[in-house]
């Protein structure tokens, strides 16, 4: 079931999406050679509480034959697409580190990630990181109230296709709100099998575009978690959660 | 935090039980129980154990699912 925001929730849900933003701001800052996933795990941590909010993501989805998520952010280097596992990972000159962070504040959700270069990257890996990032700023530009969800999906998989990358299919964006995942599902990509939606003013979305370099099949590793390309070419991920407007649309995970 | 697509999904048949519903192994290891689409019924499309079959499920009823092909 899809829930439009009334104004009070949606004042909630920005303040969740600020602690979101800032919180990401605080870890690409840190994100250096040398430095290990599980510090920045920790820092993020340590800052969602200071804000008196509560990490999404440490202990989601636990069910039987795989264990909830243990860590407050998903930490994927470079073949990594999604759901990385922070740890003893230490970051090397020339990776690229996708960080995905979620929290809870007033019973309501935000959601963002980004990819973040660690030092100096290579032409081809700041090519693909450029592209994912310019098709979450077109998706987010072409959500209007009236217009349809497919349109959302269809300006993403164009420029990413147009641009010789290709986009994850067995991972989608999903509505959010008073849950970290919330009905409609927002594939990256047009498929017909899919429900067709308008949008609707009040209606909150979580748009996250997984661009792979190579093909765009995944696969999972055998923690339950990670999510690897199969061809082992690197994946860039961008994500944010946006509301629908009268107007058109609004960010709500921007500092 | 991205979601895993629920539509459609991948599934081995362990075991035939009556009335047309199979004991199905997920390619996560998960077993659910599955009918067969009324399409597939008209079509008299057979499943035998083993075969590879694609489910559509819910995110509501996780234990439940539709063979919708035989691939």
């Amino acid at each position: 079931m899809i829930t439009l925001k009334s104004p009070r929730e949606l004042a909630l849900m920005r303040e969740a999406g600020r602690i979101v933003a800032e919180v990401l701001a605080a870890l690409s800052e840190k994100t250096k050679p040398g430095v290990t996933t599980g510090e920045l795990d920790a820092l993020a941590e340590q800052t969602i509480l200071a804000h008196k909010a509560i990490p999404a993501f440490k202990g989601y989805g636990g069910s039987r034959g795989r264990p909830a998520f243990p860590a407050s952010i998903c930490a994927s280097v470079n073949d990594e697409v999604v759901h990385g596992i922070p740890g003893p990972v230490v970051l090397k000159e020339g990776d690229i580190l996708s960080i995905d962070v979620g929290v809870c504040r007033g019973g309501y959700f935000g959601d963002a990630a980004k990819t973040v270069p660690v030092g100096r990257i290579s032409p081809e890996a700041a090519r693909l990181v450029a592209i994912c990032r310019e098709s979450l700023e077109r998706a987010v530009a072409s959500v209007k109230p009236g217009g349809k969800l497919v349109d959302v999906s269809r300006a993403i998989q164009q420029y990413v296709e147009l641009n010789g990358c290709s986009v994850v299919r067995k991972f989608v964006g999903h509505g959010i709100g008073a849950e970290m995942h919330e009905d409609p599902q927002i594939p990256n990509y047009v498929s017909s099998e899919f429900p067709e939606l308008v949008l609707k003013p009040g209606m909150t979305l979580a748009i996250e575009p997984m661009v792979n370099q190579g093909g765009y099949r995944v696969r999972t590793e055998s923690n339950g978690w990670t999510v690897v390309t199969e061809d082992g070419s690197l994946s860039a991920h961008f994500e944010h959660t946006v509301a629908v407007t009268r107007e058109g649309a609004e960010v709500l995970t921007l500092p | 935090m991205a979601k895993e697509e629920a539509i459609r999904v991948e599934a081995v048949v362990k075991d035939a039980l009556p009335n047309a519903m199979f004991r199905v192994e997920l390619e996560n290891g998960h077993q659910v129980l599955a009918h067969v689409s009324g399409k597939m019924r008209m079509h008299f499309i057979r499943i035998l154990p083993g075969d590879k079959v694609t489910i559509e499920m819910s995110p509501y009823d996780l234990s439940k699912g539709r063979i919708v092909y035989r691939g």
